[in-house]
């Protein structure tokens, strides 16, 4: 089985490397002539004004929190997929329930308002 | 010609220990020279996925697309490269180097690494974990990592706005992706896409789920940022988002990530619904599991350019409602809904087939409801009340 | 040493780095970043003692998904490129202290394992599809894991109610307010 994730392993770098020679490639083959202009941050051709920040909005954050809870719900059920066909059926309904509890969770954030993009 | 595949790296282990390596060293180079040439493979295929998806974009607009690069234009590709290659790689003041740098690098790593898991014929894979759908996911995520890093190490407002819509949209989208994903593991009983594939010899999964593949479909459309999810790079929008301080080749190396996803799109919607190499006549001839493959993975291909040209691009709020409160609701009832058919289903293919097509019309049948429900409620909301004053007519006069 | 020991050392090597530069890093970003290769290290471990389940778990929920929610949080609430200050804390040495205790606590521990003399990894209790299959089993069956598997769709849903209520959006957007 080490054998498969053997190829994982060399795959994984060699994915990482292909696009850095790429990207080395093009540092040897471009110009180098930096001045003040090129180097600064691009708005629509104006001058930047202040910082680069953005005003802090817990919705963002919110999208990545409910992402974060199904994630881990899904890795639950995963296993209890693969093992579905020798399942009975009310351990197929025990899954179920898993997923209701969840369900009722995103009826909750749906209600209060929480995934809307403001 | 019974197995071309396993004759072949046979004889090249042969020749490899014939030279006088060990076996166990052999069989480790062999690794990495398929591992070489599947990553120089894939990226070298974009080149013509690049320029196919140009002309087949240009013929839907009733123009010719590239055509003077080579015949058919087909080194257009090669030439965009060439010049995105020479281009001055420059870092924006401010910049955090080493992050923007690795951005690019992470997003087409992840575009790249899921064609380990891809089987493209009997016995021709490059790997065969037995967990490869969770792997497909966790690659995946590392995309969304890079978009991320790479808006945020610009030291750009537009950039940084542009990684936060991108990665609201990425994550949210991934929920109902992975969950339509425990459906073909349920119906194969295993996560190994070997094992998917075989389970589609008496009946391709597209045909059992139908809903579940256009859930997988759409979420993986919208994970690949393509219209009409494509208020990522939206230029007209957020001055093209996440990637606005990136030139020559790191731009191209988004560029090609990108255009890789969507094809990978395609291999990973045959792989799991569409039977992937099967066929008629495969088990005679392996290497006509190749020609099913490639020809279905180009028919999704088609087809989710087709959708890119044909629908209007939808707005970030529009976008993250009709994931939250369609895609992801229907994505979990679907699941409710294959658990409890499948297990009450009677065993045979025609018994199996009828009562799971049932539950998807189920599926379909509330779905379209709730919507009507829904459109009603909002079209009661937006009328004026009886009786307040019409409009004021103005006379032309 | 047999080639697995190496790979294992330079593994652990890694995410011992990588854990180190967390604790020592100015910037914050870059500190999120050292964690992601920690993280990621420990899913190759758990690749090397045959757990290719957990290691694509700890890839897909580790770094798909916290490793993004600190990055945003981090985004969120800092300036974007400042330095963050001295990493070092007044009482770094009681730090110091308790963790030398738990290392060597964990090392008595370790000790008294009986596989811990052996030469070779243990072998796997069976197929890895089959132990998966077996996971899966185990976590719906009445004598086994079912309660904790309802329990831990309790507590997840706890979590989400917990999010939504501390995070929740004001009442009444205020007019001004930007539209992104």
């Amino acid at each position: 089985m080490l054998q498969d994730w053997l190829f994982i392993g060399l795959l994984l770098p060699i994915a990482v490397l292909l696009p850095a020679v790429a990207i080395g490639l093009n540092w040897l083959l471009g110009p180098k002539k930096p001045n003040a202009l090129k180097r600064s941050t691009y708005e629509c051709g104006i001058e930047t004004v202040g910082e680069a920040w953005v005003q802090f909005r817990a919705q963002y954050y919110i999208f990545a929190l409910v992402f974060v809870i199904f994630d881990v719900e899904a890795v639950f059920l995963f296993p209890w997929a693969v093992a579905y066909d020798k399942l009975q059926l009310y351990m197929v309904l025990e899954g179920v329930l898993f997923i209701l509890i969840l369900a009722a969770g995103l009826v909750y954030a749906w209600r209060k308002g929480a995934l809307e993009w403001v | 010609m019974s197995d071309p595949f396993g004759q072949i790296s046979q004889f090249l282990l042969d020749l490899l220990t014939g030279w006088g390596l060990e076996a166990g060293l052999a069989a480790f180079l062999l690794k990495l020279l398929g591992a070489a040439a599947m990553g120089m493979l894939a990226l070298f295929s974009t080149f013509l996925f690049i320029w196919g998806e140009r002309k087949l974009l240009a013929r839907i607009q009733i123009r010719l697309g590239p055509n003077r690069a080579g015949p058919f234009g087909i080194f257009q590709t090669v030439a965009d490269f060439a010049k995105l290659v020479t281009k001055e790689l420059i870092v924006p003041s401010g910049a955090d180097h080493f992050v923007f740098l690795l951005a690019p690098i992470l997003v087409v790593m992840s575009a790249v690494a899921v064609w380990a898991v891809v089987p493209f014929a009997p016995r021709f894979i490059g790997t065969d974990i037995n967990v490869a759908v969770l792997y497909i996911v966790a690659i995946g995520s590392i995309g969304i990592l890079g978009i991320m890093l790479a808006g945020w190490s610009s030291n750009n407002k537009f950039a940084l706005l542009g990684a936060f819509r991108a990665a609201a949209q990425l994550v949210s989208y991934e929920v109902p992706m992975v969950l339509t994903l425990l459906i073909p593991t349920m119906l194969a009983g295993s996560m190994g896409t070997v094992s998917i594939v075989e389970a589609q010899r008496q009946m391709p999964f597209l045909i059992l789920a139908p809903i579940p593949a256009l859930l997988f479909f759409i979420s993986s459309l919208a994970e690949n940022g393509r219209a009409p999810f494509d208020l990522l790079e939206a230029e007209s929008e957020i001055a093209t988002g996440f990637n606005v301080e990136y030139g020559g080749l790191m731009f191209g190396m988004f560029f090609v990530a990108e255009f890789l996803h969507a094809f990978t799109i395609g291999a990973l919607t045959t792989t799991l619904f569409l039977g992937g190499w099967l066929g008629p006549g495969v088990d005679r001839y392996p290497i006509l599991g190749v020609v099913y493959f490639f020809g279905k993975s180009l028919l999704v291909w088609f087809t989710i350019i087709w959708v890119r040209m044909s629908l209007p691009r939808i707005r970030i709020d529009q976008m993250l409602a009709f994931n939250w409160k369609l895609l992801t609701p229907l994505a979990l009832a679907a699941v409710i809904v294959f658990a409890v058919a499948d297990k009450l289903a009677p065993g045979g293919v025609l018994g199996r087939t009828l009562v799971l097509l049932a539950g998807n019309a189920l599926l379909a049948v509330g779905t379209l409801a709730g919507l009507w429900v829904h459109a009603r409620a909002s079209r009661r909301a937006a009328t004026p009340p009886v009786g307040s004053t019409p409009p004021m007519r103005v006379s032309p006069s | 040493m047999t080639a697995m020991q190496i790979v294992f050392l330079v593994i652990g090597a890694a995410t011992l780095l990588g854990g180190v530069m967390v604790v020592v890093s100015r910037n914050l970003i870059h500190a999120a970043l050292w964690l992601i290769l920690s993280l990621a290290g420990v899913a190759a471990l758990f690749v090397l003692l045959e757990a290719g389940l957990l290691a694509v778990v700890q890839v897909a929920v580790y770094i798909g998904a916290i490793a993004i929610l600190i990055i945003f949080a981090v985004m969120l609430t800092r300036r974007v490129m400042a330095d963050s200050g001295p990493a070092a804390n007044p009482n770094w040495w009681a730090a110091a202290l308790a963790a030398l205790m738990i290392f060597a606590g964990l090392v008595v521990v370790f000790m008294q394992l009986p596989a811990l003399g052996a030469a070779q990894a243990a072998p796997l209790a069976g197929d890895p599809e089959v132990l998966v299959e077996d996971l899966g089993r185990a976590l719906v069956d009445v004598d086994r894991y079912v309660v904790p598997f309802e329990v831990a769709s309790v507590l997840l849903l706890a979590a989400l109610i917990g999010a939504v209520v501390v995070a929740r959006p004001p009442e009444a957007p205020l007019p001004e307010e930007e539209g992104r």
